[in-house]
């Protein structure tokens, strides 16, 4: 399927999946006759009707309530945050209703949770979060975060065929700026495994979401002074392919690790400690981060790009590392 | 006029209020002797309005009971062992250990969702699977309990108004016995009646006497008809009293002694047998046998769940996630090809009469805009783009 964007990837996942499997529903704010504040779901409610395609009250807890209810009953409910920063106010339904369901009774909750991440669109301080860390440690949650048209759609199908909880965070940068030719076929892109989007030999740098696309950026710029990146995309942040990560870092033995997300308590902590449990001694430098500071998205252009990372900040990380 | 329960359903409903007080007097004795891991709560005074709201639901219904409900648990088929070695934390436990008190369930067949410690958030998800259902064609009824002090917690509200605006079949009793842990109901809500919250929403509710089984039994079994012929859900308010502490640690000195004493001549069980001496529906040797029956069956379990193993440590690191442990599928009672394309097909505009109160969606094949004789367009409010807020 040529040229399709990372937004229109995603309306097809849900498209395909409801086509597909009449227990898939849609449920949450303006998704319906609006089609999504994002259009996500344009074309969905007269495609499938109103029983599957449900606009709610401004609600998220009812929200991510209802479809825990609708999972229990057999469904594969998908619910949507209008702005991913709103999962705060459902955070008790995911952490201790859906999350803990399986491992306390046994009861699986395949339910799917996914909305607009991420900054870098002048969103400030209430639209642009990148939450994902605080459900990355809720054990029974699984959170991905695509980078690609092609893994987004991939992704968002194998995530309403799974049995868990699944925080599907879309980076709102990325909607309608990538492009990508997909497959048109029925393809699922797996839950957990990460990609190695480019091979190189003296670094690795290990990023997701739209930081991705800077990393590779910056990879690429590193090979006209000579350094040969290696440029990791997770995907999948729990559950966390540790595998990849340390092949890649066995074979390079230096690890930058960029995120949007903010520098404290961030993924790129847990894989620095998880690189030193187990690759110390192919290490020929310290782990380095580069990721936003720690503090809140700020409004003003000029500010947000002081806060976040960008090209830039990873090829002077990065070359930084290589000369170690 | 509601059909009168038959002296065998009289009697079955004394079995489980006596068997639902028996069981947690049981209880206490195992808390004294340390055999109970964690807290236990008390339903003493309360077992009218656990066992006779559930008792007046079908089996197919769901229910998701809070922790002063064993008595729905009870009158759902679980027995007085599976109560007791969730209180022990004993391997052989519906959660095997993982978890206490009543927060248990099964989905398969008991429809009975287990309980979170946070209260309200059981509402919304009663409205999802009461939804649910509706969407699958099954014709069921949820229900779930709240206490007075739940009923102040943000989740309660957004999802009453979820269900009042679906109009999903959610009968919701909030079991008023005047205390939350230390607070009484007057620093919860300046209502006199909780029920009155339903307003607010739309809901239609009822007040009923919470120590009159009999009274809790045809209230909720109304409700309940109501709710699954389509007409929305309800809300019940049971009034009652919590006659011991928060828990078994809390002595309840902040409560007046006076309450306790008024309410001591209110007890639900006492009246019931009164009740059903006073309509010749028993006599004194078939409460015996009845009773007889209790201590019988509560006594091979205390020394089953005595007897049971705890479970396996490396049990700890087992089951966060499914990976296809489980069979995930729908119950089906409606063919599929009605919610599939091209059939469900609609046009994406709000109907103009969607601005009415309670202008719940009309279904599928309904949802055309009204024509009118004069040719004349339609009225049709412009839905707002909304880019954030």
């Amino acid at each position: 399927m040529p040229e399709t964007t990372y937004l229109e990837a995603i309306r097809q996942a849900m498209l395909e999946e409801m086509d597909r499997d009449p227990a898939v529903v849609l449920i949450g704010e303006d998704v319906g006759v609006y089609g999504g504040a994002f259009k996500a779901s344009e074309g969905l409610l007269a495609r499938f009707g109103w029983e599957r395609v449900i606009d709610t009250p401004i609600s998220e807890s009812a929200i991510v309530g209802a479809a825990i209810g609708m999972s229990y009953a057999g469904l594969r409910p998908v619910a949507e945050m209008q702005f991913i920063d709103f999962i705060a106010c459902c955070f008790n339904q995911i952490t201790n209703f859906a999350a803990k369901s399986h491992y306390r009774w046994g009861a699986p909750v395949p339910l799917v949770l996914r909305g607009p991440c991420g900054g870098g669109v002048h969103g400030g301080p209430f639209h642009s979060a990148n939450p994902e860390m605080y459900f990355v440690h809720t054990p029974g949650l699984k959170v991905v975060c695509p980078a690609t048209p092609r893994d987004a759609k991939g992704l968002l199908k194998s995530a309403i065929r799974d049995n868990n909880p699944v925080l599907f965070f879309e980076h709102k940068f990325l909607y309608r700026r990538i492009k990508e030719d997909i497959p048109s076929d029925d393809f699922t892109v797996p839950l957990g495994k990460a990609a190695v989007r480019r091979e190189g030999r003296d670094l690795t740098i290990v990023s997701y979401a739209a930081m991705l696309h800077a990393a590779l950026e910056a990879a690429a710029d590193l090979a006209k002074e000579g350094i040969d990146a290696e440029v990791i995309d997770l995907r999948t942040l729990l559950p966390l392919d540790r595998e990849t990560i340390l092949a890649s870092v066995r074979k390079t033995n230096k690890l930058l690790v960029v995120h949007e997300d903010t520098r404290t308590g961030g993924i790129g902590g847990e894989i620095a400690a998880m690189v030193t449990e187990s690759a110390f001694d192919d290490l020929d430098g310290p782990i380095r981060r580069v990721t936003s500071l720690d503090t809140p998205t700020p409004y003003a252009p000029v500010l947000e790009e002081y806060f976040m990372p960008n090209t830039g900040k990873i090829v002077a990380a990065a070359r930084e590392l290589a000369q170690y | 006029m509601p059909a009168t329960l038959t002296r065998e359903q009289h009697l079955e409903l004394y079995y489980f209020m006596r068997l639902n007080r028996e069981l947690e007097e049981q209880m206490v004795r195992l808390f004294r002797q340390n055999k109970i891991v964690g807290g236990l709560y008390s339903s003493l005074g309360q077992e009218a309005i656990s066992v006779g709201t559930a008792y007046a639901l079908g089996p197919g219904d769901w229910i998701a009971p809070m922790i002063r409900n064993i008595g729905a648990l009870l009158v759902r088929g679980y027995k007085p062992r599976d109560i007791m070695t969730q209180h022990m934390a004993r391997y052989t436990s519906p959660t095997l250990g993982k978890d206490g008190t009543s927060h248990f369930g099964d989905l398969k067949s008991r429809h009975v969702i287990s309980p979170i410690s946070m209260l309200g958030d059981l509402i919304p998800v009663m409205t999802g699977i009461a939804m649910a259902g509706r969407y699958l064609g099954q014709k069921i009824v949820t229900m779930t309990w709240i206490g007075d002090g739940g009923t102040s917690t943000g989740v309660f509200h957004e999802g009453l108004n979820l269900a009042a605006v679906q109009k999903a079949p959610l009968v919701l009793i909030v079991e008023n016995n005047q205390w939350a842990y230390s607070t009484p109901v007057g620093k919860q809500a300046a209502l006199s009646d909780l029920a009155d919250r339903a307003k607010a929403y739309g809901v239609r509710s009822a007040i009923v006497d919470g120590n009159d089984v009999v009274a809790v039994e045809r209230t909720t079994r109304e409700a309940v008809d109501d709710a699954r012929a389509g007409n929305g859900p309800v809300l019940i308010e049971a009034k009652t009293m919590r006659m011991r502490g928060h828990a078994q640690h809390d002595s309840a000195e902040y409560v007046p002694k006076k309450l306790f004493e008024e309410w001591k001549e209110r007890d639900p069980l006492d009246r019931y047998e009164k009740f059903l001496s006073a309509n010749k529906l028993w006599d004194s040797k078939t409460k015996k046998e009845i009773d007889c029956r209790i201590g019988r069956e509560i006594q091979a379990d205390v020394e089953l769940a005595e007897n049971s193993p705890f479970p396996p440590p490396e049990l700890a690191a087992e089951g966060v996630y499914c990976e296809g442990c489980h069979v995930i599928e729908a119950d089906w009672q409606r063919p599929k090809e009605e919610v599939m394309p091209p059939r469900s097909s609609v046009k994406a505009e709000w109907p103009a009469n969607s601005y009415s109160a309670n202008g719940a969606r009309p279904p599928a094949e309904k949802q055309a805009a009204p024509k009118e004789k004069s040719g004349k367009k339609p009225a049709r409010a412009p839905v707002r783009a909304k880019a954030g807020r």
